[in-house]
């Protein structure tokens, strides 16, 4: 037991603390606020306090726990929230009430709630870790597979059924004559990474629901994102669209140092939207963890690896997960403002020169894996991060270090949203490098995929080019070709990748929607431009019907649509060739 | 009540007095960022605060400024506790400095408890998201950039705009629906002009504000530390009436910027690493921690809703100031110096403005029905005229097509119609909005795609009989 040495906003330094490791969980004062040893000098242990440090006085307490920070693993994940140092935030309210105050203890799992748990091995079975031995029904959704913990082997020597709390054994494994007693939970130290058999590239769509990152911008199971954008680009709005409609097994949003309107927005959201495939309420495939920005500096990087390391251990399951992080600058920050606080020499900014290696260490978990144990199984982990770059000036160190991690990116554009345009996701920015890895799974869903995406990109890179035109001799002095080439892209712009994430049925639109949507479009231009070919004017064309039939393609319930675009394609047939035929 | 035990511990060796920190050697018992006095060797006593302590050493920071300390005969006294805010009822209509002290020549306040300043957060599991209208009568707000209670709507502005006047118009004015509550407004002037804190209170007088208002005024002459404390009690004692008094609260916190200034002189006085333009890099926690506490609670009747004001230096929306504000609240007004120039009041840029808590106010029974279709619609065609204003500054109006023409004037239609309206005139949510059906008469039809095409028949006034 040391004593508290010095106190400086998040950082204290305790003496008397031999025999300590670096990454211990510790607690400070009287109270014990949870703290996390970062050094050690000497006799002495330089900590940084997970919670408010008010009123701490020399010569207080300091406790080590002999353990590293580490999140609970087990059924009563799902559903709930969290803050960044995983305390369920509804069993603080229910104990302190609605203000947060510190040295307030919660755990993770409920320990009263009993689980019905049904083994599926038996006596006898020789069983290694990851080995799944028994099931768990956690929600409508997720059928929650209890592991055997790491470094644990041997044979079942009893394993019971029934309903059991995350506390009491439910299996003894034998293994010499050394017995091990196993419970519904188990926990993992969140900077370490869980690990694996082995590893796969991304591959696969993570369909979201978005046409835009669907479509032009496929992010991949397993793969990593980031979406920056300055203030007001719609960059909360984006990744709650993803964390509510991405359809993967389970997804964890954290959100980091943000909002604590915006958090109680999507919390309450959740409880109320259902899933478009499975018609179940989202809570039941979700985890929050909320760490908005008045609770402590210290505890945004602990929410970021809490919530990493649930991934995992769903992943390790056998399911694809999908984390959402909203915002990692303002874990970058807090590691900079600890960083000044311990005298560390700044890199760029101020902020510490590991900021880089310490972002990989987070989205270096993502991928897609082959799971350790039997049954054989895959599962992956996709990561999603926000970055709010200081005046949206995306040259700054935390985007550029994430831009040398991702394999996506959605770059969010002040101009755009000012237009609002939303998703403000910039086409001509932004880019997946997972392409290649979706074809197949594109291929068999909408043949073709890949020329009508690239024809598509190619009439907006156009646009961009003929933009600067337009500014020297406006609209109207431009050939009928190009007017038509602006009109479409005008037409991809606002009837294909804008996307209202408020509108009840363009707020999820299925990938073969959205395959269809765009064909619809570019078959409109190719039947347009026979028309110019063979006379008629541009002004025909613009003043068309089916230009307003295809601005309300949107509205088309996704069931519905295949149905009502075959009647929208041989009508477009019929028009825009009687057209052409009077000029 | 034994005072003295109030004063339980005591130092002297003071080894270094510079800017507004005192270096003194180590008190045993004193609390980190526990509030001191320094008696100086003249008998004055000033108040500071412990922001660093350790076994060898306690650092002080001392509000009012180090003048006139003298290192061999201050003492340093440490009170016991942290900065904290006398508060009951009677606070209301009271007028109080940066150090929570009264001066408008009252007595103390006999308080029913006392609160830190720094407040606790919110559990964000027990927020109940912001969803009531406020009806500020001014368009530009009210069509575009609804404002809810519980939300944190900043205003960004430049220097010599007419930020005051609008937030003088939105005092006057703001009411919710069809509700007769408890209402508060909690003032703080932080830093500004004698003349900017006097007009605020004058305003609040004629209206007749004043006596459920609760001001706290550090005008710029008065010390510049204590423009840290200001808006953190002005936030304690709005907290106060909102949970415990059950009261729906504002709170005007003007001007932030010279709270961000002396954050920043503290932070180099510390010697800290600065991060950009030499603010300190936990500037965004700082005023997070402060924009935080507004909100909602379940299970709570009250609210408060926070409207900090801002100058941007020199008009930069990408300086660290606006930018880290940004990041946190809820959305923002900015005032525009071209719509200024061009006369017109007020003067809100409607693309920079934007309001994140807007869908929750909004729509039937709220507002009305039209509401989210009419901004979306109004918003595309007044961008469409401004692209085409920015082309035609290059090829002339005349160069372009008759379509195009007919956005252009709606444009300029929109601000001399929609924008702009009188420092005292309140209109309606229902006659804001009828404003814009009105400009979107003369717009094409088939081009009001956004709306849907039931709202078009019902409020397009050639269908309205």
């Amino acid at each position: 037991m040391g004593k508290i040495w010095r106190v400086s906003g998040p950082l204290v330094i305790a003496d008397d603390m031999k025999g300590s490791q670096v990454y211990e969980v510790v607690e400070i004062g009287e109270e014990g606020l949870v703290g996390e040893i970062v050094g050690l000098e000497g006799n002495k242990a330089i900590i940084q306090a997970h919670e408010d440090t008010l009123g701490l006085k020399v010569g207080e307490v300091v406790r080590g726990t002999g353990r590293i920070l580490s999140a609970e693993l087990g059924p009563g994940l799902v559903g709930s929230i969290y803050d960044g140092l995983q305390k369920s935030l509804l069993t603080l309210g229910e104990n302190i009430g609605p203000f947060i105050k510190r040295g307030a203890k919660a755990s993770a799992l409920p320990r009263d709630k009993k689980w019905q748990f049904t083994p599926k091995v038996k006596v006898g079975d020789a069983v290694s870790q990851g080995d799944i031995i028994g099931v768990v029904p956690e929600t409508n959704l997720i059928e929650h597979r209890i592991m055997v913990p790491l470094g644990i082997k041997g044979t079942i020597k009893e394993i019971r059924q029934g309903d059991y709390t995350v506390e009491e054994p439910v299996t003894w494994i034998e293994n010499g004559n050394e017995v091990k007693e196993l419970t519904l939970m188990q926990e993992w130290p969140v900077r370490k990474p869980r690990p694996y058999k082995q590893r796969f590239d991304p591959s696969g769509l993570l369909t979201t629901g978005m046409r835009i990152l669907d479509y032009m911008f496929p992010l991949a199971l397993g793969g990593k994102a980031s979406i920056p954008g300055g203030f007001g680009t719609g960059k909360t709005v984006a990744l709650q669209q993803l964390a509510r409609w991405a359809q993967t097994h389970l997804n964890i949003y954290v959100g980091c140092g943000e909002r604590g309107n915006e958090m109680s927005d999507v919390l309450t959201s959740f409880r109320e939207l259902k899933d478009p495939n499975t018609g179940i309420l989202l809570q039941e495939k979700e985890i929050f963890i909320a760490n908005t920005s008045n609770m402590p500096v210290v505890a945004r990087e602990a929410s970021i690896f809490v919530g990493i390391t649930m991934a995992e251990y769903f992943r390790d399951m056998g399911y694809d997960i999908l984390v959402v992080a909203d915002s990692t600058s303002r874990w970058a920050e807090a590691m900079r403002e600890m960083s000044g606080r311990l005298e560390e020499m700044p890199g760029e900014e101020g902020f510490p020169s590991y900021m880089g290696s310490r972002l990989s260490s987070f989205y270096e978990r993502a991928g897609m894996v082959e799971c350790l144990g039997n049954p054989e199984r895959k599962g992956s982990v996709t990561v999603a991060g926000a970055v709010s770059p200081p005046g949206a000036d995306f040259s700054e160190p935390v985007t550029q270090n994430t831009l040398r991690i991702i394999d996506a990116l959605y770059a969010l554009d002040v101009s755009l949203a000012n237009k609002r345009h939303f998703p403000s996701i910039n086409w001509l920015t932004s880019y997946s490098l997972y392409v290649d890895a979706v074809k197949d799974w594109w291929n068999e869903y909408d043949p073709g995929w890949e020329d009508t995406r690239a024809s598509a990109l190619r009439v907006l890179q156009q646009e961009a080019e003929l933009e600067e035109i337009v500014r020297l001799v406006g609209p109207e002095a431009l050939p009928e070709g190009d007017k038509l080439l602006l009109l479409t892209a005008r037409m991809i712009r606002e009837d294909f990748l804008q996307q209202s994430a408020y509108h009840e049925v363009d707020t999820y639109c299925m990938p073969a929607k959205a395959g269809l949507m765009l064909k619809t479009i570019m078959k409109f231009y190719e039947l347009a431009q026979e028309m110019l070919n063979s006379g008629a004017g541009i002004e025909s064309i613009r003043s068309s019907p089916m230009v307003y039939r295809i601005s309300r393609m949107k509205d088309i319930p996704n069931e519905a649509f295949e149905q009502r675009v075959k009647e929208l394609w041989s009508e477009m047939d019929q028009s825009l060739v009687t057209g052409k035929r009077v000029p | 009540m034994d005072f003295s035990s109030l004063y339980v511990k005591e130092g002297r060796a003071i080894s270094k007095a510079k800017g507004s920190l005192l270096i003194a050697e180590s008190i045993p018992g004193i609390k980190f960022n526990e509030m001191v006095d320094i008696q100086l060797g003249n008998g004055e006593v000033k108040s500071g605060q412990a922001i660093d302590i350790s076994e060898e050493a306690a650092i002080i920071e001392v509000f009012g400024g180090v003048s006139e300390v003298d290192l061999i005969g201050s003492k340093i006294r440490c009170k016991g506790e942290t900065l904290k805010l006398p508060v009951s009822i009677d606070i209301s209509g009271r007028i109080f400095n940066g150090m929570g002290e009264p001066i408008d020549g009252g007595s103390r306040v006999i308080p029913e408890d006392y609160l830190d300043i720094n407040g606790e957060p919110i559990n964000p599991a027990l927020r109940q998201p912001p969803a009531e209208f406020i009806e500020t009568g001014i368009s530009a707000i009210d069509g575009l950039n609804a404002l809810v209670r519980g939300q944190k709507l900043p205003i960004f502005s430049g220097s010599g705009l007419p930020h005051n006047r609008i937030v003088a118009q939105i005092i006057r004015q703001a009411t919710v629906k069809g509700k007769e509550e408890r209402f508060a407004l909690v003032f703080a002037a932080i830093g500004i002009s004698y003349d900017d804190a006097s007009f605020f209170m004058r305003n609040l007088e004629r209206t007749g504000a004043l006596e459920r208002t609760v001001a706290f005024i550090n005008t710029a002459s008065d010390p510049v530390i204590e423009r840290i404390s200001t808006p953190k009690l002005a936030l304690t004692a709005a907290e106060y009436l909102a949970w415990k008094q059950n009261m729906h609260v504002l709170v005007i916190l003007t001007d932030m910027t010279n709270y961000c200034e002396a954050l920043r002189e503290l932070s180099s006085m510390r010697e800290e690493i600065p991060s950009r333009r030499g603010y300190p890099g936990y500037m965004y926690t700082d005023l997070a921690t402060m924009y935080e506490r507004a909100g909602r609670i379940l299970g709570k009747e009250g609210s408060v809703t926070i409207m900090p004001i801002l100058t941007m230096p020199d008009d930069d929306i990408t300086h660290p100031i606006p930018d880290l504000t940004g990041y946190i609240t809820e959305g923002q007004i900015v005032l525009s110096r071209n719509l200024e120039r061009k006369g017109v009041y007020p003067p809100i840029d409607v693309f920079l403005s934007l309001s994140r808590m807007m869908k929750e106010g909004i729509g039937p029974s709220k507002t009305r029905e039209d509401h989210n279709n009419v901004f979306m619609q109004s918003y595309a065609a007044y961008a469409e005229g401004c692209y085409l204003r920015e082309i035609s500054t290059i090829i002339g109006a005349e160069a372009l097509g008759e379509r195009d023409k007919i956005y252009l004037t709606n444009a300029d239609e929109f601000e001399r119609k929609f924008i702009s309206q009188g420092e005292w005139e309140k209109r309606t949510v229902e006659d804001t909005l009828d404003i814009a059906w009105e400009l979107f008469s003369t717009l094409p039809e088939e081009d009001l795609k956004l709306i849907k095409e039931e709202f078009i028949k019902k409020y397009l006034p050639k269908y309205r009989k």
